[in-house]
C-alpha cells in the first residue's frame, strides 16, 4: 500500500502545526467561534449532541496494521475505549475532548494518518471499492488513481470553499462495492481500445434530495484525469448554489443545468485547463502503482474443509473471491448479533491488525457498509483466522444479510438527527437471528437513517428506514427498492410512518411477502423489482 | 459618475507582494467596465463572471475581488481565471479576508490584500508561509511535490 514520502509527511505535519496555531488564535479569542468552525471543520473535528467528534480519514479505506493499533490505540487513550467505522470508510470518535484534538492529530501523524478534509465544504477523503488491489473481477486496482486523488485534492487552493461537501469514488470493476453513483463524482476505471481511461459520473448524492449521477464523460483518459477532475470542480465552484445550503450540493446544479449543459460547461473550462498544465507529470501515477504492486501471492490449497458447520456458514458469507485462486478476501463483521452497526472496541482493533499482520500482508480495508475487510488470506489459513475471529466475537456470519444493517449514529449522538437509529438496528438483528429468518432471506441490505440528511443510506436500501420527528415522537419512514451497487435505484417510500416498535413489525411483513412471491433464486430486491410496490402496501396497510 | 467611490484606498492594503505603485482610484463594477472604455480599476462580485473582463485586461492596473464571506469561494476560481489569461496587474482580494485562508488565495493569484479587520502581522506571516511545498500546479509559478519527485 501507499507509503508517504518526505513531501506528504510535512504537508501533514505542516497541517498539524497550522491547527495547533488555530487552537491557539481560538483560545486567544482571536477567532470567533464562527470563523472557527469551517477551519475545526476541516480537520475533522465536529460538535455533536455531547462531545467533539473527530473523523480520521482512511485514504480509500485502506491501512496497515500499525495504523489499525494507533487507532485502537487513540480510542483507549482519548476516547472510551471504542471507535466507529463510518460509510465513508472512516473512522469516528465520538467523546473528543478539544484540548486533546492536536495531539491526536500530532499521534496520528506518526503513522501517517490525518484527519485532514474528513468534513467542511471541501473534497472529501476519497472512497474506493474495499475488495480493490484483491477482487477477481476488477480490470485494475483502482487506489493509485484514488491517492492520485488525494494528493490532488489535498489542501487545494481554489476548492477549499466550495458551496458545499464534495466526495469522489473510483472503482474499477463493472461490479460497484462502493456505491460510486451516489457520489459527487463517481469514478469507474475502464478499459477502451486497450486503453486504460476514467469515465466520470458527476452529480449524484443522497441527502434529502437523493440523485443518481448521470455519466458526464465515458472515457478521460489517463493523462488528463486530474485536469478533468479540476474542470468538473471550478464549474461547480463557480455555479453551484450557495444561497441554500440545502441546494448547494453539485446534483442539484447538475439537475438544474440538465447533465448536457453542465457537461458542455465542463468540458469548455476541461479545454481551457489543458493548456494551463495542472495536470502531474505521468511518471507520478508510474511511481505510486508501485505501492501497490501485488504481495508475494503463493500457490496452495483452494478448497476449504467445510466440515465445521460454523465455519461454512461464514465463509459462504463473508468471504470473496480472490484474483489469486488460492487466496480469498475475508470480511470481518462489526455487526454482532445487537452491537452497534461499525463500532469496534481498541482490543478489537488491535485484534485485528494482528491477523492483518499474520494472514493479509499486513493490510486492511474498510467497507462502506461499515465492516473490515482482510483482502488477502490464503485460503489454507482461513479456519485459523475464523477461529480468532469467533472467539473474540467477529466472527458474525452476516455480511450482506438483514443483520448486516447500515445505520448512522441517529439521535444517540448527532445533532442533525430527529429519531434513534442504532437501538432501531440493534433490536432489528436481534429479532432476526432469533427468528432464524436472517439466512433464509440471503442478501437484504436494510439501512437506515436517523434524519433527512441520509448518512445511513436509505434510499439505497433494498429495505431503508428514515427516523423523522412527527410532533416530537420518533416515527420511521419505510421505502423499498434501492440499491447502492451496480443496479443503483433509489428507495420508494411504501406508506404513512411508523412507531419504533411498528417499523419492526413493518420489516418483518415485507420481508414475508418476498418470501412467499420470490421466483427461484431472486432476492428481496429482484421480487420488489418484479412484482412492485403493491403487495407490499396491501400487506402493511390493508 | 457612479460606482468611483467603490473599492478600497491604498490605506486599506495590509499585505502586497509587488514593486509597482498602487492605483490610487476607485474601482468600478464589472457592468461598468463593459459599458466604458477608460476605467482601470475594477471590482468583482460574488456572482460576476470574471470571464467577461478577459477582453479588457490590458488595461487593467487593479482588480479587486470581494469576499462578503470567507465561506464563499467563488473568488478563488476568479483569481485563477484571471491569471490564467494572463492578467498581470494587482489582484487584490478585499472583505472578509482571514489569516487562514491566505496562503489559499496567495496560491490562486493574489498579490494583494485588504482584510476589513486588520490582522495580526505574525500570524499572517506564518499563514503566507503554511506549505514549504504543494501538491497542485496553480498559478503561482511553484514546482509542484509531483514535479518535484521526478525532477
Amino acid at each position: 500500500m501507499y507509503q508517504y514520502d518526505q513531501y506528504d509527511q510535512q504537508m501533514v505535519d505542516a497541517r498539524v502545526a497550522e491547527f495547533r496555531d488555530q487552537a491557539r488564535r481560538r483560545l486567544e479569542g482571536k477567532l470567533t467561534e464562527d470563523q472557527f468552525k469551517p477551519l475545526r471543520l476541516m480537520n475533522g473535528l465536529y460538535l455533536q449532541l455531547h462531545a467533539y467528534m473527530l473523523r480520521v480519514a482512511i485514504p480509500y479505506g485502506t491501512l496497515n496494521s500499525r495504523q489499525m493499533i494507533a487507532l485502537g490505540d487513540i480510542a483507549d487513550k482519548y476516547d472510551r475505549g471504542y471507535g466507529h467505522f463510518t460509510t465513508r470508510q472512516n473512522l469516528q470518535y465520538n467523546w473528543i475532548k478539544l484540548e486533546d484534538a492536536a495531539d491526536i492529530l500530532a499521534d496520528l501523524s506518526k503513522v501517517e494518518m490525518h484527519a485532514i478534509q474528513t468534513s467542511g465544504n471541501c473534497i472529501r477523503n476519497i472512497s474506493s471499492d474495499h475488495f480493490a488491489g484483491a477482487a477477481a473481477d476488477e480490470l485494475v486496482d483502482p487506489r493509485p488513481y484514488a491517492e492520485l486523488l488525494r494528493q490532488w485534492s489535498s489542501f487545494h487552493p481554489e476548492f477549499t470553499y466550495l458551496p458545499r461537501k464534495f466526495k469522489i469514488c473510483v472503482i474499477a470493476a463493472e461490479k460497484d462495492r462502493a456505491a460510486m453513483r451516489l457520489h459527487d463524482i463517481g469514478i469507474q476505471i475502464v478499459e477502451q481500445d486497450g486503453e486504460i481511461g476514467a469515465r466520470f459520473f458527476v452529480g449524484g448524492g443522497m441527502g434529502r434530495t437523493p440523485m443518481i449521477a448521470p455519466m458526464v464523460r465515458d472515457f478521460v483518459p489517463l493523462d488528463q484525469l486530474i485536469t478533468y477532475a479540476e474542470a468538473c470542480l471550478r464549474v461547480y465552484n463557480r455555479y453551484g448554489r450557495r444561497d441554500n445550503k440545502y441546494k448547494a450540493r453539485i446534483k442539484i446544479l447538475v439537475h438544474e443545468l440538465g447533465a448536457e449543459e453542465y457537461t458542455r460547461q465542463v468540458e469548455e473550462e476541461f479545454a481551457h485547463l489543458l493548456d494551463q498544465g495542472v495536470e502531474p507529470p505521468r511518471a507520478e501515477l508510474e511511481r505510486i502503482k508501485t505501492y501497490f504492486a501485488d504481495p508475494a501471492f503463493e500457490d496452495g490449497p483452494k478448497n476449504v474443509d467445510r466440515s465445521d458447520p460454523d465455519f461454512a456458514v461464514w465463509v459462504d458469507r463473508n468471504t470473496h473471491r480472490h484474483k489469486h485462486d488460492s487466496y480469498v478476501s475475508a470480511v470481518i463483521s462489526l455487526k454482532p448479533v445487537g452491537g452497534i452497526p461499525g463500532d469496534a472496541t481498541g482490543e478489537q482493533m488491535r485484534l485485528m491488525a494482528k491477523l492483518a499482520k499474520q494472514y493479509s500482508f499486513d493490510e486492511i480495508r474498510i467497507m462502506h457498509t461499515q465492516n473490515v475487510v482482510l483482502p488477502h488470506v490464503k485460503i489454507a489459513d482461513l479456519h485459523a483466522l475464523w477461529s480468532e475471529l469467533h472467539a473474540a466475537g467477529l466472527g458474525a456470519p452476516n455480511m450482506d444479510t438483514i443483520e448486516d444493517m447500515i445505520a448512522c449514529p441517529g439521535l444517540d449522538y448527532c445533532s442533525l438527527a430527529n429519531a434513534r437509529s442504532i437501538p432501531l438496528a440493534q433490536r432489528i438483528s436481534e429479532r432476526f437471528d432469533a427468528s432464524g429468518k436472517t439466512a433464509e432471506l440471503g442478501e437484504l441490505k436494510l439501512k437506515i437513517s436517523g434524519c433527512i440528511n441520509a448518512c445511513g443510506h436509505h434510499h439505497a436500501g433494498h429495505i431503508g428506514i428514515l427516523g423523522v420527528d412527527r410532533k416530537g415522537v420518533e416515527n420511521y419512514q419505510l421505502s423499498l427498492g434501492g440499491s447502492e451497487a451496480e443496479d443503483v435505484s433509489l428507495a420508494k417510500i411504501t406508506g404513512p410512518g411508523f412507531t419504533e416498535d411498528g417499523v419492526i413489525e413493518a420489516v418483518d411483513t415485507v420481508t414475508d411477502v418476498y418470501l412467499a412471491q420470490r421466483e427461484g433464486e431472486e432476492r428481496f430486491l429482484d421480487t420488489y423489482r418484479r412484482i412492485g410496490m403493491e403487495p407490499f402496501k396491501e400487506a402493511l396497510y390493508g | 459618475m457612479a460606482n468611483t467611490d467603490l473599492g478600497t484606498s491604498p490605506d486599506d492594503v495590509q499585505f502586497r507582494f509587488r514593486e509597482d505603485e498602487m492605483a490610487d482610484h476607485g474601482a468600478v463594477t464589472v457592468d461598468a467596465v463593459l459599458e466604458q472604455s477608460n476605467a482601470s480599476a475594477v471590482r468583482i462580485e460574488p456572482g460576476d463572471d470574471a470571464r467577461l473582463l478577459l477582453p479588457f485586461l490590458d488595461r487593467l492596473a487593479l482588480v479587486e475581488v470581494n469576499f462578503p464571506s470567507f465561506a464563499d469561494g467563488r473568488g478563488y476560481s476568479v483569481a485563477r481565471i484571471l491569471r490564467e489569461a494572463g492578467y498581470e496587474g494587482e489582484l487584490r482580494a478585499v472583505g472578509d479576508v482571514l489569516i487562514d485562508q491566505l496562503s489559499h488565495m496567495r496560491r490562486c493569484g493574489f498579490d494583494s490584500f485588504a482584510p476589513d479587520k486588520r490582522l495580526d502581522e505574525e500570524d499572517a506571516k506564518r499563514a503566507f508561509a503554511t506549505w514549504d511545498d504543494v501538491y497542485q500546479r496553480s498559478v503561482d509559478g511553484r514546482t509542484t511535490i509531483p514535479e518535484l519527485r521526478h525532477e
